[in-house]
């Protein structure tokens, strides 16, 4: 099961928010394939957001192939995201998570450690990279 | 000239009131439909008319002129009152009555009574049921007024500034129940408030009032996606305004700050950001104060329809 946690804050809609949620614990394996993601009231219960949100964001996911939405049983993830790598066990995984700490304890805040990921991408000049699911909607926006 | 949707929510017609006391008229030829199904944010600035709009919807005042239907009944109807619920921010509750009192009260009064929602929201809060309810705090008083709403099962609830005097924790608790609730049976909610970070996530429908008229009854998300913020040289200004409709602006030396609402492509030097809904709304209560552009007139799509 998977928790999403809405930022207000952040100028990116909501329900964008929830599709990045479900696509990230799917990368990382969190969620697997047959995996019911919470109902709708579930999810407004924790986060306090309008119920039609969710829905879009499910409906949006089912249009990709992502879920499933099973009449009178729920929402079931029929695809992965996983890629060789990027488990729970990985060293990949592991090494990151050390770095971060390490990052952590010197004092570096959340955006000081995104920034320095990014910066570290861009150098590395990640031309192949499909772009994040937030930029994919952004770009919707404006066109 | 549309009829009463039967469907709506709520459906205005030429909608006026007065005030005997304070003189003035505190609505104004409001014409309107918040279609069924939605959570509407109802915002405006003290005195827009607000609270008289939500009073004349719960069938507490009635309609100077015009016409103003609820759930497609008149307000006030025996049938109307079964099935809206209405909560004031002056959350009317007998002070002698204990909780369990209140809530007693509530399944004496109406035919459909829900005792388990009605008790839940009380235990969530905390709230003792033998406790008289004058002696609560506030934040506890308005959970007592919320069970008693919700406890009537309605299909439209009418709220007030509900959270006005909750904490924070317990504003993000109020308002999770209510959505869970909204989700749960498909109840439509009308909810005025000045916080409007609250409402950015909240509210799939918007109904702005200013000075008693209505500026905006629109989705939400289609607010946000036709306006947009922008940043660019004081000289294209006029161009601007001449191609979209500039709900409020700033100049401040050589550069712009505007929110518009595009009226088709965006030509010239802007950097173009896309608003949350919280900007729109800001903009939209700061819109025709002093030296503002008075978009108003072109705005009411609504009132015109």
């Amino acid at each position: 099961m998977i928790d999403y946690r809405i930022d207000r804050g952040s100028g990116v809609p909501a329900y964008v928010q929830i599709v990045e949620q479900t696509e990230r614990a799917l990368r990382m394996g969190t969620l697997r394939v047959g995996d019911k993601l919470p109902t709708a009231r579930e999810v407004v219960a924790a986060t306090a957001i309008n119920p039609n949100t969710v829905l879009r964001a499910y409906r949006d996911m089912e249009q990709t192939g992502l879920v499933e939405l099973r009449r009178g049983l729920g929402t079931f993830v029929t695809r992965s995201l996983a890629r060789p790598g990027s488990e729970d066990d990985s060293p990949l995984r592991r090494e990151i998570t050390d770095w971060v700490a390490r990052a952590r304890a010197a004092g570096l805040e959340r955006a000081d450690v995104l920034a320095l990921v990014t910066a570290a991408l861009d150098a590395h000049g990640d031309e192949h990279d499909s772009g994040t699911p937030g930029d994919r909607d952004r770009k919707k926006e404006d066109a | 000239m549309t009829g009463p949707d039967a469907s709506a929510a709520l459906c205005a017609t030429g909608l006026g009131f007065q005030y005997r006391r304070r003189g003035g008229r505190a609505l104004r030829d409001c014409g309107f439909t918040v279609p069924s199904g939605r959570i509407t944010a109802l915002v405006g600035r003290n005195g827009a008319g607000k609270s008289t709009l939500l009073h004349l919807a719960g069938g507490l005042l009635r309609p100077g002129s015009g016409e103003l239907r609820v759930l497609g009944t008149v307000p006030g109807t025996p049938e109307a009152r079964a099935r809206v619920a209405l909560l004031t921010q002056d959350k009317p509750l007998y002070p002698r009555f204990t909780v369990a009192d209140t809530l007693l009260m509530g399944e004496k009064l109406n035919s459909s009574w829900d005792r388990t929602t009605a008790e839940r929201i009380v235990r969530e809060g905390g709230i003792p049921l033998h406790v008289r309810v004058g002696e609560l705090s506030p934040g506890r008083r308005t959970r007592v007024a919320l069970a008693l709403a919700l406890g009537k099962r309605p299909e439209l609830l009418l709220l007030d500034e509900p959270l006005a005097d909750l904490d924070p924790v317990a504003r993000s608790e109020i308002m999770a129940e209510l959505m869970a609730e909204a989700a749960e049976r498909a109840m439509n909610i009308v909810l005025s408030s000045h916080v409007l970070p609250e409402l950015e996530e909240t509210c799939d429908w918007v109904l702005v009032l200013r000075d008693g008229r209505v500026e905006l009854s629109e989705d939400a998300e289609v607010l946000r996606e036709s306006h947009a913020l922008l940043t660019g040289p004081a000289d294209q200004a006029d161009t601007l305004a001449g191609q979209h409709t500039v709900v409020r602006s700033r100049t401040s030396g050589r550069q712009l700050t505007a929110l518009i609402r595009q009226r088709g492509p965006l030509r010239g030097d802007w950097h173009v950001e896309r608003p949350g809904l919280e900007d729109v709304l800001i903009g939209y209560l700061q819109a025709g104060e002093p030296g503002q552009p008075a978009t108003t007139r072109v705005e009411r799509t609504e009132a015109a329809a």
